[in-house]
């Protein structure tokens, strides 16, 4: 019997939930790194034993967590007393060291002037599908790090910002690094997503990257709906058996692009609202895809206070609301952009997290949901694990 | 001995229940003490004061004998107090109001 092990960042602490396979009885534990924001916690497809978590405060800035036994036991990477002392006698101490490289140089600001760079926070971090001591963490201020080493150590990819990045800006959330696909058939090949920035390929291994902006349009965002760069991307997902085909959830529209990112085209279709965050694929169904409608940029909850995820069959444009066991009236959560993820049994596990602090459950590729956990702090990400 | 009482996060980064006791070599100022504490606690690099640049993080204060030291030149030598161990050496995280 397989085991799920769903990883849960919320505002204040992350917690981990365990089910077999039926996903009908649900432990959780937690907190862990309480009262910190959890930003978000994967492990590595090659090690599920491993896990990487970005612990973040305003007052104490950054931690970058790790655990080498599936979430029992947790250490910032480099503590360890063979690793405290460097050569030159001073402690190490680098895991939560994510410094840009060469000149800061400055991205645009709300005012109109220009802003140096400044890293507030790891959003979301992205371990290898070879290596796991390879892995990648998506920053505030927009930046792409890497690290070789199991976390002790991050280097930015600094060519990332050399694509236009004096005309990135930060939204109301920040401009964060949110989203960071790695191509399971080509290790040079990255995407990666900034929110009021757009979406970035490289195809190099990341030494050099390219906005992958064609096809969205912003026009109530942007003086120029087509610019090249300063899209507010909210997520992008692909498959596995499929990675040049690419879906996006923007800040308004979703979109796909079958030419890994060359261009994009609208596939909003009959949804009720194409504002949104999250939006992820099946794990068997390369053209079944999941989204959670927002009644718009300025209403960050769902329509008519009820709770729909959106599943499309088709690759987008004809979608069908899922409702079955999500509240259906005075529901005023939102979903974010990290907050939704799936299982690889069969059938299908999606999984998402609500601002109101509820994790659901659909162990049938969308038809019913039941909420797992039902009063956590607002969650943040939510990733799965599926364990033999 | 230098008395150092961490706010509780950071205690639970540094896996310490109460009060630090550092030997600080002389001249014990809010950089020689800070320089101590992270030799002996590599996790709090960069939650107390940047990486780099060594400034202080904006919701972090210093207090010492009733006294703030927040904004004092971190070549500030320390009061007697803190220097004998009669007084700790507060690391406080600012009030978030509310």
């Amino acid at each position: 019997m397989s085991t799920i092990r769903v990883l849960v960042g919320t505002k204040k602490g992350a917690f981990i939930l365990t089910a077999d396979g039926t996903r009908k009885n649900w432990e959780v534990n937690g907190p862990l790194f309480g009262g910190w924001e959890m930003y978000h916690l994967k492990a590595s497809p090659v090690d599920p034993d491993r896990i990487y978590a970005s612990q973040t405060s305003g007052w104490f800035g950054q931690i970058i967590q790790r655990s080498d036994d599936g979430g029992k036991t947790w250490n910032p990477p480099g503590t360890k007393p063979e690793d405290l002392m460097g050569p030159d006698g001073m402690p190490k101490g680098k895991s939560n060291e994510f410094a840009y490289e060469g000149e800061t140089g400055t991205h645009l600001f709300f005012d109109g002037s220009q802003k140096p760079w400044e890293f507030k926070r790891i959003w979301h971090i992205e371990p290898s599908h070879t290596d796991p001591d390879t892995a990648y963490a998506g920053a505030e201020d927009a930046a792409i790090f890497k690290t070789t080493d199991g976390g002790k150590t991050w280097k930015e990819l600094s060519g990332l910002r050399q694509a236009k990045g004096h005309l990135w800006q930060p939204g109301a959330g920040g401009m964060g690094l949110h989203t960071i696909l790695l191509d399971p058939t080509n290790p040079n090949r990255i995407y990666i997503a900034i929110s009021a920035a757009g979406a970035f390929r490289t195809d190099d291994g990341g030494a050099t990257w390219k906005p992958i902006n064609r096809g969205l349009k912003s026009q109530y965002e942007l003086p120029d709906p087509d610019a090249d760069v300063g899209h507010c991307v909210h997520r992008i997902a692909h498959h596995p058996s499929r990675p040049d085909v690419l879906f996006m959830q923007k800040h308004w529209n979703v979109l796909r692009t079958d030419n890994a990112g060359d261009q994009w085209t609208q596939v909003s279709g009959n949804l009720p609202s194409d504002f949104g965050f999250p939006i992820d694929v099946h794990a068997h169904e390369p053209e079944t895809i999941y989204v959670v409608p927002i009644t718009s940029d300025s209403l960050h909850y769902p329509p008519d206070g009820k709770l729909r995820v959106y599943r499309s069959k088709t690759g987008g444009n004809e979608w069908e609301p899922l409702t079955k066991g999500l509240p259906q009236k005075d529901c005023y959560v939102n979903v974010l952009r990290d907050a939704m993820a799936t299982d690889s049994l069969d059938p299908c596990g999606v999984y998402f997290g609500t601002t109101g602090g509820q994790v659901y459950c659909s162990p049938d590729g969308g038809d019913t949901w039941t909420s797992i956990a039902d009063h956590l702090p607002g969650v943040l990400s939510v990733e799965v694990q599926t364990l033999s | 001995m230098i008395r150092v009482v961490l706010p509780f996060h950071l205690r639970n980064l540094a896996r310490v229940e109460s009060e630090v006791l550092l030997e600080v070599p002389p001249p014990i100022t809010i950089a020689a003490v800070l320089d101590t504490l992270e030799a002996r606690f590599p996790v709090l690099r960069g939650t107390i004061r940047d990486h780099g640049t060594l400034k202080r993080r904006p919701f972090i204060r210093f207090f010492a004998c009733k006294e703030d030291f927040s904004n004092e030149p971190v070549e500030t030598r320390l009061p007697e107090a803190v220097i004998n161990g009669s007084e700790p050496f507060l690391v406080v995280g600012a009030m978030a109001g509310g």
